[in-house]
């Protein structure tokens, strides 16, 4: 019994001994694959910083009130959100890239898995970024353009623009994604529509004033007295 | 040359035949089929009788006008050339008509047409404006003696205008120009001007024909380019500036053809203005600029109010251009009620060059800092009516000058802001 035992603890151990020196050397492949992977995205980063520092993207991000979007939610500035953005995923890959070599059975699909989902991870991260990018510029356009033309509400005019590309943008990201796509589409559809048919109501049965306003100024038959101010700036 | 791509074959061959001239005439056109007769018979009844000897051609640059704006020029350049006074011309008075795209903006119009002065080596040329319902003979040779004798290389004019007309030009470009270049242009945005040869070609090498200004707002790259490029500028007095009213004056549009082109120039001109201080008469010929005082119904109820809209509507805006106590500034002023509300100079010009430091620096697309001054404008225009409303024309000027000096002394103020010390 005793012999028995001893001999079944003999083989366990020596069976551990053999996977632990099997497995060893994988599990310091994946150390150095990860402090590697941790050396290669750093460098990464300190390139990518530098490039977007000498092509001023700051300064581009501020001229399209990206930053003043990312000041708000209090997060860094342009270049180095994208540089952390691109240190961490180069640095995800190498760590799994290092689980792969360790061999652990059904890993090997998730791995892939995740590296076939970066692409569509980046488009919709462009997506989003130029989305934003785009829905800030164009409600600064309509606010300005809604003050300079007098018409009421600038800024009721300017955030609806601003909310609509908005939710553009987040339904195109999400389709990209292929995260919850009909949710988000029939979202999209029937907040736009509503949007659109209380917009038409509204302008329809409230400003039926405002659009006699707006015709008669727009083909030329306006009061004189709405001229009057009308002097020749040069 | 590159500028002989933008005049077209037909139009190269015409330019051939002509040869060589003395002057030429450059009328731009586009929908003014109203008065751009009467404009040709002045110009050529200004031609025969101050410069009968010299060799000279009229060029309508047409921007594709649908009223036979064209047509009309060319029936009114065959006709008869014996002038009322029994005068007539001693050498072959040449007309071309041509056209260019771009419809309605002056810019490539004004490009062909330095284009055509440098091919047939002018050595003086006039721009004259075909909506003018004013012009008379007499403006060929006042525009263009000070050219002719050497004296100038660019002749702006000087015009007899309403004290509340141009308020832009009073209130910023004209102060401006003059606070940064160190000379007195009464009309830094001329339609009507003379150029000496030289300058032309100088122009045509000058990198100012972009989207951004010589396309939109030519006339004031014109002018600043001559005296960021130290060329000898006068003034004429013309008379009484009249226009036909083509609808109702855009400011926004204005304010991107002058403000938005005298902001843009300010980089490729920075090593002229920078080292420039105080300003200086320009020569004048025929008296110095006159104002009317005729009364005039102005809805200044509707300019404070949009004003007043502007500066609350646009706080997101305004907050990435100006700097936080002028902001904090103009909020007070706005706030104030319209009896008692006043945009003085020094916060006037403290607006403009935040503004202009702002444009340089791109803080937010460009055109969106200039669509953003237009309220702000109408503030100041307010006050200007205000503050003149029962003064004297002398007055007036003197108010104007004031601003002058205001926008002057606060000029290191703009560098300061320019190269980030601020």
């Amino acid at each position: 019994m005793w012999e028995k035992f001893v001999a079944e603890s003999t083989r366990a151990t020596r069976e551990i001994v053999t996977d632990a020196a099997q497995f060893l050397p994988h599990l310091l492949e994946m150390l150095i694959i990860v402090v590697l992977g941790w050396l290669i995205a750093y460098v990464l980063r300190a390139i990518l910083r530098s490039i977007l520092r000498l092509t001023k993207f700051d300064r581009f991000s501020e001229h399209t009130g990206a930053s003043r979007l990312l000041n708000q939610a209090a997060l860094p500035s342009s270049s180095e959100l994208l540089s952390r953005l691109v240190f961490w995923v180069a640095w995800l890959g190498f760590i799994l890239l290092g689980v792969g070599v360790l061999g652990i059975v059904g890993l090997q699909q998730h791995i892939s898995n995740f590296f076939g989902f970066l692409p569509r991870l980046f488009t919709a991260l462009f997506v989003f970024f130029f989305g934003f990018l785009a829905a800030s510029f164009f409600s600064r356009a309509a606010l300005l353009a809604a003050v300079n033309a007098d018409l009421p509400s600038p800024r009721l005019i300017s955030s609806t623009i601003r909310t609509l590309l908005i939710i553009l943008t987040i339904s195109m990201a999400f389709e990209e994604l292929e995260l919850a796509e009909h949710t988000v589409l029939v979202a999209f559809a029937l907040i736009f529509g509503s949007l659109m048919l209380g917009l038409a109501l509204a302008f329809g049965l409230g400003g039926q004033d405002l659009a006699r306003r707006y015709l008669e100024r727009r083909f030329g038959r306006a009061r004189k007295e709405e001229r009057e101010d009308e002097l020749s700036p040069l | 040359m590159a500028e002989e791509s933008i005049l077209t074959d037909d139009f190269l061959r015409e330019l051939m035949n002509v040869g060589e001239v003395d002057i030429l005439v450059g009328m731009p056109t586009y929908n003014d089929a109203a008065t751009v007769g009467q404009v040709v018979q002045a110009v050529r009844a200004g031609l025969i009788k101050y410069f009968p000897r010299q060799r000279a051609v009229i060029i309508n640059a047409d921007g594709g006008s649908k009223d036979a704006t064209p047509e009309l020029v060319r029936a009114a350049s065959i006709s008869d050339l014996r002038q009322p006074s029994g005068l007539t011309a001693l050498r072959t008075l040449h007309s071309i008509s041509t056209q260019y795209p771009h419809g309605g903006e002056n810019g490539q119009a004004l490009r062909l047409l330095l284009a055509a002065a440098d091919l047939l080596r002018a050595g003086a040329c006039v721009v004259v404006s075909a909506d003018s319902v004013n012009i008379e003979a007499e403006w060929l040779d006042r525009l263009l003696r000070p050219i002719t004798n050497g004296s100038a290389d660019l002749v702006t004019p000087l015009y007899h205008r309403h004290r509340f007309d141009g308020l832009l030009v009073r209130n910023l470009l004209y102060p401006m120009i003059r606070a940064m270049y160190g000379k007195r242009v009464r009309e830094p945005y001329p339609s009507e001007f003379a150029f000496s040869g030289r300058l032309g070609s100088y122009l045509l090498g000058q990198d100012i024909w972009s989207e951004d200004g010589g396309n939109s707002g030519a006339e004031i790259c014109i002018t600043i380019s001559a005296l960021a490029g130290n060329f000898q500028v006068a003034e004429s007095f013309l008379g009484s500036r009249g226009r036909i009213e083509h609808g109702p004056a855009d400011l926004v549009h204005a304010m991107r053809q002058t403000v938005g082109v005298s902001f843009w120039l300010l980089d490729p001109t920075f090593p002229a203005w920078s080292a420039t201080t105080g300003s200086q008469p320009v020569p004048s010929s025929g008296g110095g600029p006159q104002v009317t005082l005729e009364p005039l119904r102005i809805n200044r109820k509707r300019l404070h109010q949009m004003f007043q809209v502007g500066v609350a509507e646009l706080e997101p805006v305004l907050k990435s251009i100006l700097a936080p106590p002028t902001l904090a500034e103009l909020q007070k002023e706005a706030a104030a009620p319209q009896e008692t509300f006043r945009y003085p100079d020094d916060l006037w010009v403290r607006t403009v060059y935040e503004f202009a430091a702002s444009y340089h620096k791109s803080v937010i697309s460009r055109d969106h800092i200039i669509q953003a001054l237009a309220p702000l404008y109408r503030g100041r225009a307010y006050t200007f009516l205000v503050e003149n409303i029962d003064a004297t024309g002398e007055q007036t000027e003197n108010k104007v000058e004031d601003l002058c000096l205001t926008f002057e002394r606060l000029k290191p103020y703009l560098l300061e802001m320019w190269d980030g010390r601020k």
